[in-house]
């Protein structure tokens, strides 16, 4: 808001400046939005699915402690090595020490939002580790030296002819070519080679099961496995908040996961890893950063019962028409606007804000959380700690008194002026952006305080 | 039955037709109603702009103007969930516990305890229907897309009993409209982009007039008409439930 | 302190008063013809169903539609004679150039037409996913209607891999445009035998 950086206002500015292109993305967002809907419909229970997903994630948060010795200790009997990582910091310092002491210069990556919430590649390429993105989506926005816009559909802001330019450019794929079928192709040769060739493979997670110490990643393409079970050394990263209680409890995740997030009826890989492969080391790094501290806020704690499945951001409509980037945090859209002011209260002090508070997000999240609420609370949470404009702030202090006064609101002008000054939509004097693209209402004769007066005296 | 009309500031100040009729219509249905005169606002713009502690004053004069009423009438499903969840005095809590449980945005008064099922409107027009978030999603006025649950709808449910009404299919009938109180400014781009697709819904299929139960939404949408020079007009669904035969 | 020991901690002193596991749902969606279904979502997702009435019917089967590849490999009995003979000790790598592999799976799921395999039926971990086609075998007693039937059918077996499949590799990254064989198979047949 104050930061001096762009905040989302301003990047959802720039987004827009290319009309067509908005429409274009809204509306392929709808369409994931539309085939989740269809999926959800298929199922009678979904609703009961829901309650049921949201309530055992409830448990999990309220015995985490326990969960966690439990995974951990089924963990390492299954010959799983487990690390414990405070920050990003440290999370990206341990991946390296385990790449180091295996001499290990290139690895390849299946997604995990985690690590782009540690921004471990930048760290690893400073320390000469060479890593590769296999999701196709993410490869896409890494050779575009770009951070992905969404956590499922990561490069969903680039259409077909960008990609075709920087294939042609890093994959030698024919200028001009564009057709994803062909690009998918080239990506496959060219991925497959580092499949082959790479040592480690780094992967997420999106279930672990304290019961058993399996932990679940679930991917379409495959990536994931492919990079897992060619190496020697897979590591598998995962926020405390994944954990789930019981094997069966995956019956409930994995129904809900895949069709709120593309509309498919479940992943084409559900992976589940117990054991590493004979000469395979296996390592899994519990992850903080922040997120105890969230558990800790009692308004804001069910924001971990995230799976990741990105549905509230194909149904934001501010989303749609602000793209990924706009939100300058690595989780994007509803669910990264009440995630990233835990990281840092300042810097993502806008995002609460940029939100109509509509509510469709929490209706689609397959865990109920309560977003739209959240958001309204962060923004209280935000003014109180004092990260609001102060122009802002001096405007609703003013607002506050006539609204409190009817005697003031009254004498305050007569039918439209007081409004005309101090309305909602314009109370921080920002008169020319209702009025760049809208007209204003008319201010009527009389305001109805003035008609009812005279027309219904009591 | 005594109810308390609730008319928001930018109701009051902007669409008295509305607050108009809102009031001939709870009469005509035979319903006592009065107009606090000393009523301002329900503290929602501040709220929701993260000033809710602001509101202590506005929460007050609130439950000064309304707490005696038996029931509390507003045409604007905004206004009344922000006060049905946000309402609170430490001075005199349990009234404002009293005054959260009987204050309802129009259809759902005219649905749920008066059970309209008859109407004397005519309004013979094509009139597209906007689902305003906090109605529809907040106090759950009609069925949400998003949900796997039966289709239900307060408003047209009465708008049905409008004669010779012609209610437009919408592409996306319940996707936001982008004003969101202070996001409309602070968040421009986003919001007219918002609210130009929503508008384009309605004109693509052929809609002349568009309602909903919430004028703010309707403000945001005549703002981007006008702009245009657009024929398309807004009306307040009490206008229309109230419009004479003609 | 450790950062293990810091972390516990602080999720002890920070988490909520604890809550209860939910009981299972009861009354989840059941279907009248659960391989007729299984097929009908195969199909959707890109794979293809073929009900057999033995392996000889499924040998002709495979004859005809893998005709001419080099390199297919099975971990069934029934199939060795269509079939690379000790291909299982190799080094995973070594798998990059199979044509078709042939596995069986535990069961399937008829709402996602997802298909249970444990690497005991992979022969390597590698194999359902670096082959150029996959094609997996189940008997038609085996398709259950959904996911909740299907945990329940694994319960608290031990494996030290396993994972659900339902169909071939895929990918919507560029403009939500369906492709099928994003790194893994290009195409994926199942058989469902009587």
């Amino acid at each position: 808001m104050s930061t001096g950086i762009k905040d989302h206002a301003a990047l959802s500015d720039l987004f827009n400046q290319d009309e067509a292109r908005v429409d274009w993305h809204d509306e392929t967002l709808w369409f994931v939005r539309a085939k989740r809907d269809k999926a959800a419909n298929t199922l009678e229970e979904w609703e009961a699915l829901r309650e049921n997903a949201s309530q055992i994630k409830d448990n999990v948060l309220s015995n985490l402690h326990d969960y966690l010795s439990e995974f951990e200790s089924n963990a390492q009997k299954n010959g799983v090595i487990v690390h414990w990582a405070a920050d990003a910091a440290e999370h990206n310092q341990i991946v390296h020490s385990i790449l180091k002491a295996k001499e290990i210069t290139r690895m390849v990556k299946s997604k995990s939002m985690l690590t782009e919430e540690c921004h471990l590649n930048e760290y690893l390429q400073q320390n000469g580790i060479e890593v590769i993105d296999t999701d196709l989506g993410e490869r896409i926005v890494q050779l575009a030296g770009e951070p992905p816009s969404h956590i499922v559909l990561p490069c969903i802001h680039k259409k077909k002819e960008e990609i075709g330019e920087l294939f042609h450019e890093h994959l030698g794929t024919p200028k001009g070519a564009s057709d994803p079928q062909l690009l998918t192709a080239a990506a496959r040769v060219h991925l497959r080679e580092k499949f082959l060739t790479r040592r480690a493979a780094i992967t997420g997670v999106n279930f672990a099961v304290a019961e058993t110490g399996e932990f679940v990643v679930c991917t379409n393409e495959g990536n994931a496995d492919m990079g897992a079970h060619l190496s020697e050394v897979h590591i598998a990263c995962m926020g405390i908040e994944k954990i789930i209680p019981k094997r069966a409890n995956l019956g409930v995740f994995l129904r809900l996961l895949a069709r709120s997030a593309t509309g498919q009826p479940i992943t084409t890989y559900s992976s589940h890893f117990r054991t590493p492969r004979a000469g395979q080391e296996m390592h899994l790094i519990l992850v903080d950063n922040g997120r105890t501290q969230q558990l800790g806020r009692a308004d804001f704690r069910n924001s971990l019962k995230c799976i990741r499945c990105g549905a509230c951001m194909n149904t934001c409509p501010v989303y749609r028409r602000s793209g990924g980037h706009s939100y300058h945090t690595a989780i994007a859209g509803p669910i990264g606007a009440i995630l990233a002011p835990n990281l840092d209260m300042k810097q993502y002090a806008d995002l609460p804000f940029a939100s109509t508070l509509c509510g469709s997000c929490t209706n689609v999240c397959p865990v109920k959380i309560n977003i739209h609420e959240q958001l309204y609370k962060w923004r209280q949470v935000i003014v109180k700690e004092g990260y609001a404009d102060p122009k802002k702030a001096i405007a609703m202090k003013t607002m506050e008194f006539t609204l409190s006064n009817p005697s003031v609101y009254r004498t305050a002008g007569k039918a439209g002026r007081w409004v005309m000054k101090n309305a909602p939509f314009l109370v921080n004097n920002k008169l020319n952006a209702w009025y760049k693209q809208r007209d204003m209402p008319t201010p009527p004769q009389q305001s109805f305080r003035e008609w009812y007066k005279k027309n219904n005296n009591e | 039955m005594t109810v308390g009309l609730f008319i928001p500031c930018y109701i009051d100040q902007f669409y008295p037709n509305a607050a108009i009729a809102t009031l001939k219509l709870l009469q005509k249905l035979g319903v006592k109603v009065s107009y606090p005169l000393q009523q301002t606002c329900c503290g929602q713009p501040m709220a929701n702009s993260g000033f809710e502690h602001l509101t202590t004053g506005c929460n007050e004069l609130f439950i000064d103007n309304f707490a005696e009423f038996d029931y509390i009438v507003s045409p604007s499903g905004s206004c009344v969930l922000h006060i049905k969840d946000h309402l609170h005095s430490d001075g005199q809590p349990e009234k404002a516990i009293g005054v959260r449980k009987k204050v309802y945005e129009l259809t759902e008064f005219l649905t749920d305890i008066l059970k309209v099922e008859k109407l004397t409107a005519r309004f013979p027009h094509k009139v597209g229907v906007h689902q305003s978030c906090h109605g529809q999603r907040g106090l759950m006025m009609s069925q949400m897309t998003e949900l796997v649950a039966a289709p239900f709808s307060k408003p047209l449910h009465l708008l049905n009993m409008v004669k010779d009404l012609e209610l437009v299919e919408l592409s996306r009938p319940d996707e936001c409209c982008g004003f969101g109180g202070t996001f409309c400014v602070a968040e421009e781009a986003v919001s007219v982009k918002m609210g130009k697709d929503r508008v384009a819904d309605h004109l693509n299929h052929g809609a002349q007039y568009i309602t909903a139960a919430d004028m703010s939404c309707l403000m945001h949408m005549e703002g981007i008409l006008k702009r245009r020079n657009s024929q398309v007009k807004v009306l307040h669904i009490a206008e229309i439930l109230n419009a004479e035969e003609v | 302190m450790s950062s293990r020991a810091q972390i516990l901690a602080r999720v002890k002193e920070n988490q909520p008063d604890l809550t209860v596991l939910p009981a299972d749902l009861i009354a989840l969606v059941q279907y009248a013809d659960p391989v007729e279904m299984f097929g009908k979502v195969l199909d959707g997702i890109g794979g293809m169903m073929h009900p057999v009435k033995d392996y000889a019917e499924m040998i002709g089967l495979i004859n005809t539609q893998f005709a001419g590849l080099p390199r297919i490999i099975s971990t069934i009995p029934e199939l060795k004679e269509l079939t690379e003979k000790d291909w299982e000790n190799q080094d995973p790598h070594s798998y990059e150039n199979v044509d078709v592999a042939i596995i069986k799976a535990h069961f399937g799921v008829a709402e996602n037409a997802a298909l249970w395999v444990t690497e005991s039926l992979m022969g390597q971990r590698v194999i359902p996913f670096i082959c150029q086609q996959l094609v997996v075998v189940v008997h038609k007693k085996d398709i259950l209607s959904n996911m909740q039937e299907a945990y329940q059918q694994i319960a608290d077996s031990v494996y030290g891999f396993g994972a659900f499949i339902a169909g071939p590799s895929k990918t919507a990254d560029i403009e939500q445009s369906l492709v099928l064989g994003a790194h893994g198979p290009k195409n994926m047949t199942v058989f469902v035998l009587a």
